[in-house]
């Protein structure tokens, strides 16, 4: 399916949820609002025209602050469906203040590590994901290194890190 | 070669010192822990596969176990979570024991120098380290002229980095 | 009288811990099957193991910390070591992705020597792979031969570039070097010198070993489903029978040029996808890209500058795309933000080792101790990438 074709079926089946659309970017996405995801994965990857049986990429990122808005979270959804070859980024947008955006853990399990890994790299918390710990940093690290007001601290555990 | 042994009249029998012979003995058979850490440790592996062969300068018995090995290759980046663990192994080796660092992540960092939050600059900041092998990563040959140089330092031709001075 | 007491008389051996029925046991991060630090915490009950709670970032290098602080020709050598084993192919997954956002057209001699080389090192990762998963079940020669063999591709890199690992060769709009005078004909006699070398030594000495066989048929099962569900790719996705292969699938580069086929696992001697079979489709896959270097030699252009649109100043456009191609582990994906700056706002990298490491836990219960080496074996993980 087409972007359009994608966004129009969306659309019909879950009324609402998606706040903007972007066929424009290299890689067409959705804005869809936070509540409305869980329900979103599951028609996504259950609904035969749509079948999204891959989730290709998990990834966060932060949206530095800007004139008009205080900074923001993503979480970024790269799908595809190796049935009908079509591909769709779903994106949510969080306040930093409040980054809790719903796992997709239980529909796609690959998305275990990979929202363990936007958590501790960017602190977005993922409801009612199975084990959120940090992954790559160790447990007791301090921060969210890839946050763009990220400081790095002048030891760890009595070691110098610069 | 002009070694410290001397002849006994009669034949048969040589004298020398134990200094020498336990010198010479672990010289001509380090064995290194089996300890790959990132990119550094495939030009490791390549040492010891045929074409470089480490075996021929008795070092091709790399031993799991930390008790059972005397030199240790710190091969590739030395991470934040890893220096801990780094530290633990080389504790438990058992004396004389010896630490090559191996390219310029252990080294100094290496090219996350800067911005590697998480990597330690240098793992002679944990322990304290005899030879150093610059290149990323240092080619097989290097790491040979490296264990080279261990021996040169085992036999005392050339002086062992003061360890305190460098830990300090 | 409780475990420890047992232990101490040395009446038995306790396969039960103090605190309930499974024993935990440490793998790692320091073991020679673990193919560099992972840690992996087996909950076993006697041989078997119950659960795995796999424990990475002993590597953790800050690659996407690297790359908001670095312009996309910096980043290029970075990328050569997340997976250190397959560099080649590193650099061209992150060119591709920058030329699609610039909507850069490169020569049609450099997309032949791109694929010559990413091809060539598509079969040292795999030797590497073989060769190691060969070691951590006992045999030693397997890895002898292999790295012979890889040896020589290493040689025509040293050539072409300089480098033996890490090489810095595909750069966005280009190539650092044109290929050196008479390295068609030594990389062509290597393919006839190869493809026999598979047939007649790799397959009846490692491949067909009943030994082998045993160690691996049959272990670590993936059902197609699973391996989506998994986000598993590249050899682990075909080896439970899924052909899909984004060269042929989702072309990139000119790989739509050529004739070859995407091998599947078929359970020849096990169950269709066990650790065999990943294996299998690895061995498949190293003469499948020898038949696509000899095509691309043979109809590569000889004339032309390398680094001709190699642009001086690389501004990726505002936008975002997730771009992936295929390395020897699997889908490599690159998710670029940039804001129009010299640096990209945002690079996140989808490692095809991270997503296949993931379902270690779910394919090893039931499995014993020593079924997990010959699973982290077939899996074929990289640490580097893993952990970036």
């Amino acid at each position: 399916m087409e972007f359009a074709e994608l966004l129009g079926h969306i659309r019909a089946a879950l009324p609402g949820a998606v706040l903007e659309e972007h066929p424009e970017a290299f890689s067409p996405w959705i804005l869809v609002a936070r509540a409305q995801l869980p329900a979103l994965a599951l028609l996504l990857r259950d609904d035969p025209a749509l079948d999204f049986a891959q989730l290709m990429c998990l990834s966060g990122t932060h949206l530095p602050a800007s004139a008009s808005e205080s900074d923001r979270l993503a979480s970024i959804f790269h799908l595809f469906s190796p049935r009908h070859r079509h591909k769709l980024g779903v994106k949510v947008v969080l306040d930093s203040a409040d980054p809790a955006c719903p796992s997709v853990a239980g529909v796609w399990p690959t998305a275990d590590w990979h929202e363990r890994e936007a958590y501790d790299l960017l602190g977005i918390v993922y409801e009612g994901h199975p084990d959120l710990r940090r992954i790559l940093c160790p447990d007791d690290w301090e921060g969210h290194p890839l946050r763009k007001d990220y400081v790095t601290p002048a030891t760890y555990n009595g070691m110098p890190l610069d | 070669m002009n070694l410290p042994i001397e002849r006994h009249e009669g034949g048969n029998i040589i004298l020398t010192s134990a200094e020498w012979l336990v010198n010479e003995a672990i010289a001509r058979s380090l064995w290194p822990l089996t300890f790959g850490l990132a990119c550094c440790a495939i030009e490791m592996m390549a040492a010891g596969a045929g074409r470089f062969d480490i075996a021929r300068f008795g070092s091709e018995v790399f031993r799991p176990s930390p008790r059972q090995a005397d030199c240790m290759i710190v091969a590739g980046t030395v991470t934040m979570k890893m220096a801990s663990r780094v530290k633990l192994l080389y504790e438990q080796m058992p004396e004389p024991k010896f630490v090559i660092s191996m390219g310029s992540c252990s080294n100094c960092g290496g090219p996350y120098w800067q911005h590697g939050y998480h990597v330690l600059k240098g793992v002679d900041r944990i322990i304290p380290v005899d030879v150093y092998i610059p290149g990323c990563p240092p080619r097989p040959e290097a790491l040979l002229e490296g264990m080279e140089l261990l021996r040169d330092i085992i036999r005392g031709k050339r002086p062992r980095p003061d360890a305190a001075a460098r830990t300090a | 009288m409780d475990n420890h007491e047992l232990f101490i008389q040395g009446s038995r051996v306790p396969d039960r811990g103090p605190d309930g029925d499974l024993m935990t046991l440490n793998m790692g991060p320091q073991h020679p099957s673990t193919h560099g630090v992972l840690r992996l915490e087996l909950l076993t009950d006697g041989e078997e193991v119950a659960s795995i709670r796999p424990h990475i970032g002993y590597l953790h290098r800050c690659f996407e910390k690297h790359c908001e602080k670095l312009t996309p020709p910096q980043i290029v050598p970075y990328t050569d070591r997340m997976d250190y084993l397959a560099s080649m192919n590193n650099n061209l997954g992150f060119a591709v992705a920058c030329e699609r956002m610039l909507g850069l057209q490169v020569p049609e001699k450099v997309e032949y020597l791109r694929v010559v080389v990413a091809e060539l090192n598509r079969i040292a990762s795999h030797l590497v792979a073989i060769g190691t998963c060969g070691l951590d079940l006992g045999a030693l020669t397997p890895y002898f031969f292999c790295f012979r063999d890889r040896e020589m591709i290493l040689d025509f890199f040293e050539e072409i570039c300089g480098a033996r690992l890490l090489y810095n060769y595909i750069w966005v709009g280009g190539l650092s070097h044109d290929f050196p005078e008479g390295m068609d004909d030594k990389i062509l006699r290597f393919c006839d010198y190869f493809e026999a070398r598979i047939d007649n030594e790799l397959n009846p000495l490692l491949s067909f070993n009943k030994i082998f066989i045993g160690r691996n048929a049959g272990i670590g099962v993936v059902s197609a489903e699973q391996a989506w569900a998994f986000g598993l790719s590249g050899p682990s996705l075909r080896g439970s029978g899924v052909a899909f292969d984004l060269r042929r699938d989702d072309p990139y580069s000119i790989y739509d040029r050529f004739q070859w086929k995407v091998c599947v696992g078929e359970g020849l001697v096990g169950q269709l996808g066990d650790s065999w079979d990943r294996y299998w489709v690895k061995v498949l896959e190293m003469k499948e890209s020898l038949s696509i270097i000899r095509q691309a030699l043979a109809a590569r252009p000889k004339d032309g500058d390398v680094r001709e649109a190699v642009p001086g100043r690389v501004k990726l456009p505002v936008g975002e795309l997730y771009c992936r191609t295929e390395t020897p582990r699997g889908e490599l994906g690159y998710y670029i933000v940039s804001g129009g700056g010299n640096l990209p706002e945002r690079v996140k990298v989808r490692a095809p080792a991270f997503s296949n490491l993931c379902i270690i836990d779910e394919i090893s219960r039931g499995a014993l101790i020593s079924d997990v080496v010959a699973i982290l074996g077939s899996l074929d993980i990289v640490l580097g990438e893993i952990d970036r």
